[in-house]
C-alpha cells in the first residue's frame, strides 16, 4: 500500500471530542474513539489511512494545539515550493 | 519510508501551557465546537506569520472570550463590557508602534458597546476589531443579543425574537460601512472549511493593514455557539449556513485606502507653553505703600456682553501685578449666554478668604436690573458706580453712596460701546486710588493687540476718571496724581 | 512666575508639569475649561487630547492609556462622574494609576451647574462596585488646583490607584494668582505596563479573579495598600486651631468661608479654629482627633446635606458634639450665616451681618 501523503496526530488531552474535524475531513480518515479520555469525551483520532495532509482538520478544530498535520517531504522530483507553509486553501 | 514534516501545528503565539488558567491548562475554556477557538487560531497564525508578536496587544471583552489572555502570548489588556474599542483607542494612541486588536462578542460590541465601536470606527482609529457574532449572549447563559435572529429563542425571548418587541437583528458590518473612516470591513463565517479559509484571509488582511498604518479594520465573524443554540457542533455550523447567512450576508463592505492626513499642530515645550520662560513685569510697590492701601472688594454686574467679566479680570490682574492677593469669581453657565452676568473681585494684603463677596465695598452696576438687585448688599460705607446719568425711579433706599457714570454713553462717544467697561474701570480707579492708572495701561498694552482699540480703551479709562473726578469735586484732590497723566499709548 | 489663572486651567498646567500628556474627556459645565485647556495644550507638546463619545468611553480610554504606563487624566462633573464609576472600579481593580477631576455641580439628576460638594460619597467612599478606594485631594485655591493635581499624579503612581481631584464649580471657575515651577516631575518606571514590546509581552492588565480565594487575596492586597496610604498620606491644614473651643471643619471652597468665620468669631471672643482636610481619602483622622481634643463643639460645614460629616463623626466617635450646617443647590454658605448658626448652637446671641 502506498504511503499516505499526509498524516495527523491528535493530542487526546486537548481534544474535546466535538467531532468537527471528523466531519470536515474530505477523505474521512478521522474518527472519534469509542473510549473516553480522562475528561469524559471521545477524542478524535487518525484512522491511519488516506490522509492527504490538506490541513482542513487543523483549521476547523477550535483547539489551538489538538491537531498537528504532517505531509510527506516531497521526493527528489522538483516541485514548486508551497507558498508559506499552508496548503489548506481550497 | 519517506519522511513527514509538520505543516500545521499550534502557533507559537499561543502559550505552550495556559498557566493563567486554574485547571486543565492544556486546553481552552471554550465549549466543544465553539467558534472562538477557531478565531483565536486564525489571529495567532497571522500574528506569527507577520512576525509582530512582540508588538501586538490584545484587548479582550467581557463575554465568553474574556479569558483570551490565557492563551495569547502577547500584551493583554482586559476591558470592561463593551468598552474594548475605547480602551484599544487609547492603548494604540499610547503605543503608536503596536498592533492593537480588539476582540468582542455581539452583546459586547453591538449592545452595550454600540457607541464605542461606532465612534472608534468613525475616528478611524488604527486598530483592528474582530467581532464574533454568535447571535446570542454566551457567557451569561443564552439571553437575547442584538444580533439574535427573528424568531430565535433565547432565555429572554422565550417566544422567539419578536420584531414588535425587540426589533430586528443589527447588521454591524453594514452599519459601520456607512462611515467615512474605516479602511476595511468584511463579514465572514465559520460554517465550513471553505469559509474558514476566507475568514483566515480576512483576518490576515485586516492585521496587515494595521501594520501598514492604514486605518480602522473590522472583521465580523459569524461563529457557532453549539452550547446555547442547543445543537451539535455540526448542526451549529449548518445553522449558520442556513439561517444566519440570509440575515447577515457575507462579503467585503469596505476596502479602500485613505490619503495620508496631516496633523498640523505646532510643537513647543511645556516651559514655553506655560510661559515659565518669561518673568512677569510685577510692579512691586514698597511694602509701606502696599500696606497703607485698604483691601477692596468689588462686585461687577450687568448684562452678558457688557464686558463685566473682563473688567473683573483686568482688575484682578492689576491687583496681582501690584503684589496683592487677588481673586476673581464669575457667575457662570447658561446665564452668561442669555442674560445677567456678574463677578466678584477681591484685592487683599493677605490670603483671600471666601472669594464670594457678601457685602462689596464697591458695586459696579452696568445696568438697571443689577442696580436693583444688588444695591442693598453693598457695605454701609460703600460705593455704587451706576452706568447711567441718573438714578432710576423706585430704587429702594440704601446706605451706600451712588455715583452715576454714564459709561456706555461715554464709550459710544469714543466710537464703541465696547469700551463701557473701561470707562467704569477709570471711574473705579479714580474712586479708590487702590490701583494706579499706569498699571492698567501697561496691562492693556500687553493684552490688546489692536492698536486702535488700545487707544480707545485708554481714552475710555481717562474719560471715566474725569467723569468721577468731576463728581467727587475737591475732595479728591487729597489723593493727587503723581504729576501729569501720562499719554495713553 | 505669577500668572492670573482660572482654577480649571490650573489643573491642566499642573498636569503638564506632572508629565501628563494624555487627556480623554467629555464636556460638561463647570468642568469644560479643563478639556478646552487640554485640547489646546496637549497636542502642542506631543501629547494626546481626545474628546470621547461619552464619559463611559473617556474613562475606558483612560484605562487604556494607563495600561500603557502613561500619566493620563480626565475631568468631569456629577452626571459624568456617575457614568465613569464602573470604569473607575476597573482602574482600581486593575491597579492602574490615573487622575480624575470632579468639578462638582448641583445634583441629583441634572440638578444645576452651580457649585456643590455633594459628590463626596460618590468618590471618597468608592462609588463604583467592589472593595476599593480612590485617593482624593480637595484643593481650596487655584494654586492648589495645580499643586494638588500634581500630587494626585504622584500618589496615583505610588499606589497604582486612581486619584481624584475633588473640587467644585467655584474653585474651577475662579481666577487667582498661580505660581508654577518650571520643573517637571520625574516619573517612576512602570515595568507592569503593556507597551507592545518584547519586555512587556507577558504583562496582563485585568481585574478578573474567578477563584474566590484568588479574588480575596487580591482584595486583601489592595486593602494593605490602602492601609499603608492611610498611615502616611493624609494631609490637612489648620487655621488658628491651637486652642479652639469651637472647631470648624470644611474642605475646598467652604474652608475659605470658614477662615473668615474663624476671624469673625475670634473678634467676638469665641476661640474658633479651622480644620481643613486636604486629602479626603485618606481622611486625616488622627490630626482631626488631635485638633478637636479640647473643643466643646465641632461644626462641619459642607455644600451638601451632610456627607463628610459622617467621617468627622466616625473619627471623633462621640467624644465631642459634632454639629452640621449645609447649603445646597449652588448656594455657598456665607460667613455671616455660619456665624449666626454657630452662635445659636452655642446658645449665644450676637448680631451678624446686615
Ligand atoms: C456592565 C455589565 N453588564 C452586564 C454584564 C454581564 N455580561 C457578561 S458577558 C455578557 C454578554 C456576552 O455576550 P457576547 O458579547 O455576545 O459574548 P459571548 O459570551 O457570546 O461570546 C453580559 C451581558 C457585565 N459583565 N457588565
Ligand atoms: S489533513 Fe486533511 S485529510 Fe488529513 S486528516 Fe486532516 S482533514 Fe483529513
Ligand atoms: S475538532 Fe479538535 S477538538 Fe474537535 S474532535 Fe477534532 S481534534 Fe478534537
Ligand atoms: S457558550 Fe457558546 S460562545 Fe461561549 S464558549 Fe460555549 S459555545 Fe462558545
Amino acid at each position: 500500500m502506498a504511503q499516505a501523503r499526509g498524516k495527523v496526530t491528535i493530542d487526546t488531552e486537548e481534544c474535546k471530542g466535538c467531532g468537527v474535524c471528523v466531519d470536515a475531513c474530505p477523505p474521512k480518515c478521522l474518527e472519534l474513539l469509542p473510549g473516553l479520555n480522562p475528561y469524559g469525551v471521545h477524542p478524535a483520532r487518525y484512522t491511519g489511512m488516506n490522509c492527504s495532509g490538506c490541513g482542513i482538520c487543523f483549521y476547523v478544530c477550535p483547539e489551538p494545539g489538538a491537531i498537528t498535520v504532517y505531509r510527506l517531504i516531497a521526493p527528489k522530483v522538483a516541485q514548486p515550493p508551497m507558498e508559506g507553509s499552508h496548503a489548506a486553501t481550497l | 519510508m519517506d519522511e513527514y514534516q509538520v505543516i500545521e501545528s499550534k502557533s507559537p503565539v499561543f502559550y505552550d501551557k495556559y498557566e493563567r488558567k486554574a485547571e486543565l491548562q492544556h486546553q481552552t475554556h471554550y465549549c466543544p465546537g465553539c467558534g472562538h477557538g477557531v478565531v483565536h487560531k486564525l489571529i495567532a497564525e497571522a500574528i506569527a506569520d507577520m512576525g509582530v508578536q512582540d508588538r501586538t496587544i490584545l484587548v479582550t471583552p467581557v463575554g465568553c472570550s474574556v479569558f483570551a489572555y490565557y492563551y495569547f502570548d502577547m500584551g493583554n489588556v482586559q476591558a470592561a463590557h463593551g468598552r474594548a474599542p475605547a480602551v484599544a483607542t487609547a492603548v494604540k494612541r499610547s503605543n503608536p508602534e503596536s498592533i492593537v486588536i480588539g476582540y468582542q462578542g455581539d452583546g459586547d460590541l453591538a449592545a452595550i458597546g454600540t457607541a464605542e465601536i461606532v465612534h472608534a470606527a468613525n475616528r478611524g482609529e488604527k486598530i483592528t476589531i474582530f467581532f464574533v457574532n454568535n447571535a446570542i449572549y454566551g457567557m451569561t447563559g443564552g439571553q437575547l443579543a442584538p444580533t439574535t435572529l427573528v424568531g430565535q429563542f433565547s432565555t429572554t425571548s422565550p417566544w422567539g425574537r419578536r420584531p414588535s418587541n425587540e426589533g430586528y437583528p443589527l447588521r454591524m458590518a453594514e452599519l459601520l460601512a456607512t462611515l467615512e473612516a474605516p479602511v476595511y470591513i468584511e463579514r465572514v463565517a465559520l460554517c465550513d472549511n471553505k469559509n474558514i479559509m476566507k475568514a483566515r484571509k480576512a483576518v490576515r488582511k485586516a492585521l496587515e493593514l494595521q501594520r501598514d498604518g492604514a486605518g480602522f479594520s473590522f472583521i465580523e465573524i459569524l461563529s457557532p455557539c453549539p452550547t446555547i443554540w442547543k445543537m451539535t457542533p455540526q448542526e451549529a455550523r449548518k445553522w449558520i449556513e442556513e439561517k444566519m447567512l440570509a440575515v447577515f450576508p457575507l462579503g467585503v463592505f469596505r476596502d479602500r485606502k485613505l490619503a495620508p492626513m496631516a496633523d498640523g499642530v505646532p510643537q513647543t515645550t511645556v516651559t514655553k507653553l506655560l510661559g515659565l520662560d518669561k518673568p512677569l513685569e510685577v510692579v512691586t510697590r514698597p511694602m509701606a505703600v502696599k500696606d497703607s492701601q485698604p483691601d477692596l472688594t468689588v462686585k461687577i454686574a450687568g448684562f452678558g456682553g457688557q464686558g463685566v467679566l473682563l473688567l473683573g479680570q483686568i482688575l484682578a490682574e492689576m491687583g496681582m501685578r501690584e503684589g496683592r492677593e487677588v481673586s476673581w469669581l464669575p457667575s457662570y453657565g447658561p446665564e452668561m449666554r442669555s442674560g445677567s452676568a456678574h463677578c466678584h473681585v477681591c484685592l487683599s494684603k493677605e490670603r483671600v478668604g471666601s472669594p464670594v463677596i457678601e457685602h462689596p465695598d464697591v458695586l459696579i452696576a452696568m445696568n438697571e436690573p443689577s442696580l436693583h438687585k444688588f444695591s442693598k448688599m453693598v457695605e454701609a460705607h460703600g460705593t455704587i458706580l451706576y452706568n447711567n446719568h441718573k438714578l432710576p425711579a423706585g430704587l429702594p433706599p440704601c446706605e451706600a453712596k451712588i455715583y452715576c457714570v454714564p459709561a456706555s454713553e461715554i464709550a459710544d462717544g469714543l466710537g464703541t460701546t465696547k469700551a463701557t467697561n473701561m470707562v467704569m474701570l477709570g471711574a473705579l480707579l479714580e474712586l479708590t486710588h487702590t490701583l494706579p492708572r499706569e498699571t492698567a495701561l501697561a496691562l492693556l498694552k500687553a493684552k490688546v493687540r489692536n492698536v486702535k482699540l488700545l487707544d480707545v480703551d485708554c481714552q475710555a479709562i481717562d474719560a471715566g476718571m474725569a467723569c468721577l473726578r468731576k463728581q467727587l469735586g475737591s475732595s479728591t484732590d487729597a489723593h493727587a496724581h503723581d504729576g501729569e497723566l501720562a499719554p495713553c499709548s | 512666575m505669577r500668572q492670573l489663572c482660572k482654577g480649571n486651567v490650573a489643573i491642566v498646567k499642573g498636569a503638564l508639569l506632572a508629565g501628563c500628556r494624555s487627556y480623554y474627556g467629555y464636556p460638561i459645565t463647570p468642568a469644560s475649561e479643563i478639556a478646552e485647556a487640554a485640547a489646546e495644550y496637549m497636542p502642542q507638546v506631543g501629547g494626546t487630547f481626545l474628546q470621547a463619545e461619552s464619559e463611559v468611553a473617556a474613562i475606558n480610554m483612560v484605562y487604556g492609556a494607563a495600561s500603557a504606563g502613561l500619566r493620563v487624566m480626565t475631568a468631569s462633573s456629577g452626571p459624568g462622574i456617575s457614568l465613569m464609576q464602573e470604569g473607575i472600579s476597573y482602574l482600581a481593580g486593575s491597579e492602574l494609576p490615573c487622575v480624575i477631576v470632579d468639578v462638582v455641580r448641583g445634583g441629583p439628576g441634572l440638578g444645576n451647574i452651580a457649585p456643590e460638594q455633594s459628590d463626596y460619597f460618590a468618590l471618597v467612599k468608592g462609588g463604583g462596585h467592589g472593595n476599593y478606594k480612590n485617593i482624593v485631594v480637595a484643593p481650596a485655591s487655584v494654586q492648589e488646583m495645580a499643586d494638588l493635581t500634581r500630587l494626585a499624579f504622584e500618589l496615583a503612581d505610588r499606589y497604582r490607584n486612581p486619584a481624584v481631584v475633588l473640587t467644585d464649580g467655584f474653585i474651577g471657575q475662579m481666577m487667582e494668582p498661580l505660581e508654577l515651577q518650571a520643573v517637571e516631575s520625574v516619573q517612576p518606571e512602570k515595568p507592569w505596563a503593556v507597551k507592545g514590546t518584547r519586555e512587556t509581552r507577558k504583562n496582563l492588565i485585568a481585574s478578573i479573579y474567578l477563584e474566590p480565594d484568588e479574588l480575596e487575596a487580591h482584595v486583601r492586597k489592595l486593602e494593605e495598600k490602602y492601609k499603608k496610604a492611610a498611615e502616611v498620606e493624609s494631609r490637612h491644614e489648620l487655621y488658628r486651631a491651637e486652642d479652639p473651643e469651637v472647631l470648624l471643619v470644611g474642605y475646598g471652597i467652604t474652608s475659605r468661608v470658614l477662615r473668615s468665620v474663624v476671624d469673625m468669631m475670634r473678634k467676638e471672643g469665641v476661640r474658633a479654629g479651622l480644620f481643613r482636610p486636604i486629602t479626603l481619602w485618606p481622611f486625616p483622622a488622627e490630626a482631626l482627633r488631635h485638633a478637636a481634643r479640647r473643643a466643646q463643639m465641632v461644626l462641619v460645614v459642607e455644600m451638601s446635606t451632610g456627607q463628610m460629616v459622617e467621617d468627622v463623626r466616625l473619627t471623633l466617635d462621640g467624644r465631642v458634639d459634632v454639629e452640621f450646617y449645609g447649603r445646597t443647590g449652588g448656594n455657598v454658605p456665607m460667613a455671616d450665616e455660619v456665624c449666626k448658626e454657630l452662635t445659636e448652637r452655642m446658645g449665644m446671641t450676637a448680631e451678624w451681618g446686615v
